[in-house]
């Protein structure tokens, strides 16, 4: 790209090389300028802007969308969904992938089935899924990175396996009796709001999940590995170490879905949540997280994530059959991804149909007229 | 680069070397493994290898034997193939739905019909995937759901049933020659050609390199953009042959037809011996992957392992695969170093 004579800039949302950098340099705006320029430049922006349009969009067309029990099935639409994609942001981030988090998830809702059944306590019986979760991305983790197996080859072989291990452990049956207060709980919402209780500790856990990758020396890491995995070596992190803890969180956060689900919709089967890792990696690559590593943020993943939950739940208010639903996915992330590439490829079209109308003209303000 | 795709030299060489070749090869441990297994399944269980044990199991194969052939195509470019399931399910249904709705059209030309849909199909991942730029997997991971969601707006809950095909055309489900169903002997030429155009072709030794490394494979003046084209329309015609068969093999084609099945088949090529990274592996490799998957669920049932744990053998075995392919390459550069070759 040459460098931009005139100061417009259209906002794409790609930063373009020229375009990144001339602002605050030798043009010498103030500050303040140039980082409102860079807000407005940010994906986190555009997914926000993204975001909020489709809320409008869906309270203008659905009318029914604009009540406070939207708010409840929403979130609980959007929870497991939403617990597997902050730490898959972290794992995409740093180039790999986990494919496996459905299954895990599956695993530790037949374990818990299993054994609130047999009469385990309760707590004791979550403390046990978490550790079965932990267990499920530490294998993950030390296959990929410290045996040195591609990620994706690693956890399509484990998502069988662990779906697998989920029917070994419950077979075909499902558990239904789980203690009244721990389901009521997690489907309860605070007073008349309609706000679930369970939005509080999902907030807490996006928070962390943000601090951790915007703001930790850890989740710098994360994305200089991400970016390149040789050069993040040479500077002295510990990549192994990184790229399996961002496995075992993975790990760990499925399991932690798998409990949610079990206990929102009160059945403990093997085949819970299954499939739901394209979905999940679907939404936080339309939230901006790039399949080749170094690019992404929460924010970015939160919004995909609701973005997308937004729409199939305004969509299935407006009684359009489910099935029409996964189109719409299919195509937002296709344009999501294509959309960049569509700007870019104007802009080289612009920018060749004025290089041709200078060289036809060398006196300017003539040419114009043909090009 | 591995033996397995090293071009062919043409001299002549002794009887041990040509041993030593064959043990070399990416393929051998996976056809050893399926070897071992039929065997060890015979032993405990005889009847296991009966004339219709053996029919039925072929018979299942053989639609993920095909889609692993068509797939090992786009993993060696360094790419991968999400949206298979969705187009089988189309390309079964459009059979389906030309018998129902047009009686009398010839079966040769349904098999043609569905392999165009197909090849259509993965025109359009192809596009998108190299025009814009942007990793396929992410591109046919969008094109999953959008095809699905095609599908089950045209199909609804409309299933086609074996009643609305013509007797002919089910009968290719069950017809054999010598034993092997007709159906597998269609896939085995169909994978045969695939794998001498991986091996011979010109344009099918590009796609090594590119998966290798598509910079350098762009400076040499390898047409990238249009092999990686080429490569998605192949796998969606073979994937749209492969829904003919499934239409002809099953008893109803509807919405849901060919739901999840995009990681089997990834998991079939990676057990045979294609490495997800790219520039390494073989259509009849992929195709054995998927047969050995296929027995190891069968064989588990024939010698009476409980049906809850066949899923987790599976997905062990991945795991296996995946670990011994790992061993291999490393000792087979080790030795390369030793001989003073590069690694």
């Amino acid at each position: 790209m040459s460098s931009p004579t005139k100061p417009t800039r259209t906002r794409s949302s790609r930063h373009t090389t020229s375009g990144g950098k001339d602002a605050g340099t030798s043009s010498a705006g103030p500050l303040g300028g140039d980082l409102l320029g860079r807000l407005l430049r940010s994906r986190d922006t555009h997914m926000s802007v993204v975001l909020v349009a489709v809320i409008l969009l869906a309270s203008w067309m659905v009318p029914r969308f604009l009540q406070a029990r939207t708010m409840t099935f929403l979130l609980m639409d959007v929870v497991a969904i939403l617990l597997m994609a902050l730490p898959m942001t972290l794992v995409m981030v740093a180039a790999d992938i986990d494919l496996s988090v459905a299954s895990t998830a599956g695993l530790s809702s037949a374990a818990l089935g299993v054994m609130v059944e047999g009469g385990v306590p309760f707590w004791a019986a979550i403390g046990v899924c978490l550790v079965i979760g932990v267990a499920c991305g530490a294998f993950n983790g030390v296959m990929t990175a410290y045996v040195g197996l591609p990620a994706l080859a690693v956890t399509i072989g484990t998502l069988a396996l662990y779906r697998g291990l989920a029917l070994v452990v419950i077979g075909d049956r499902a558990v239904a009796n789980f203690p009244e207060w721990a389901t009521g709980f997690v489907t309860s919402t605070i007073g008349g709001t309609g706000i679930p209780w369970i939005s509080i500790p999902l907030a807490l856990i996006v928070l962390l999940f943000w601090l951790l990758l915007h703001r930790t020396p850890w989740g710098r890491q994360v994305f200089a590995l991400g970016h390149s995995l040789e050069a993040a070596r040479f500077v002295g992190i510990d990549t192994r170490r990184t790229r399996a803890l961002a496995l075992v969180l993975s790990g760990l956060m499925a399991s932690v879905a798998g409990i949610f689900w079990t206990l929102r919709y009160s059945s403990a089967r093997s085949d819970n949540a299954e499939g739901l890792e394209l979905t999940v990696i679907a939404a936080i690559v339309f939230g901006g997280v790039s399949v080749f590593g170094g690019k992404g943020s929460i924010w970015g993943s939160v919004c995909g994530v609701f973005t997308v939950g937004v729409i199939n739940y305004a969509l299935r208010l407006d009684r359009v059959p489910d099935v029409v639903l996964v189109t719409i996915t299919g195509l937002l992330l296709i344009f999501s991804v294509v959309a960049p590439s569509l700007v870019d490829a104007w802009k080289q079209w612009r920018h060749r149909a004025k290089v041709a109308a200078r060289a036809a003209a060398p006196t300017p303000r003539t040419g114009a007229a043909s090009a | 680069m591995s033996t397995a795709t090293a071009a062919p030299t043409g001299q002549r060489r002794d009887w041990s070397a040509t041993l030593r070749g064959a043990l070399s090869l990416r393929e051998t441990p996976v056809l050893v493994a399926l070897v071992l297994l039929v065997l060890a399944t015979w032993l405990v269980n005889p009847r296991f290898l009966a004339a219709q044990g053996v029919k039925d199991l072929l018979l299942n194969a053989t639609i993920a034997m095909m889609m692993a052939a068509g797939q090992s195509l786009i993993i060696t470019t360094k790419s991968v193939d999400l949206s298979v399931g969705s187009v089988l399910g189309i390309c079964a249904f459009t059979t389906g739905y030309v018998f129902a709705e047009h009686p009398g059209t010839p079966i040769a030309l349904v098999f043609v019909i569905g392999t165009l849909v197909g090849a259509a199909l993965g025109a359009v991942n192809g596009l998108l995937a190299t025009w814009a730029k942007v990793p396929a997997m992410v591109i046919t991971l969008g094109t999953l759901y959008a095809f699905r969601g095609t599908l089950n707006w045209w199909a609804g809950s409309k299933q086609y049933f074996a009643g609305d095909r013509p007797q002919a055309f089910g009968d290719l489900g069950v017809a054999t020659i010598v034993g092997i169903p007709l159906l597998t002997v269609l896939a085995l030429v169909v994978i045969a050609i695939v794998s001498l155009y991986q091996y011979f072709a010109r344009s099918g030794r590009d796609l090594y390199a590119i998966g290798s490394d598509p910079a350098a494979a762009k400076v040499y003046g390898i047409p990238v953009g249009r092999r990686v084209l080429t490569a998605f329309i192949a796998n969606g015609a073979l994937v749209g042959l492969a829904g003919v068969l499934y239409a002809s093999r099953f008893n109803s084609v509807g919405a849901t037809t060919g739901t999840g099945m995009e990681l089997d088949i990834v998991a079939a090529c990676v057990v045979g011996g294609v490495a997800i990274v790219g520039g390494v592996g073989t259509a009849y490799g992929a195709a054995i992957g998927a047969l050995l998957l296929t027995t190891i669920t069968s064989a588990l049932t024939a010698v009476g392992v409980d049906k809850f744990w066949q899923k987790a053998v599976v997905g062990a075995l991945i795991i296996v695969a995946i670990v011994i392919d790992r061993v291999a390459t490393i000792s087979r550069q080790s030795q390369l170093r030793k001989k003073g070759g590069a690694a």
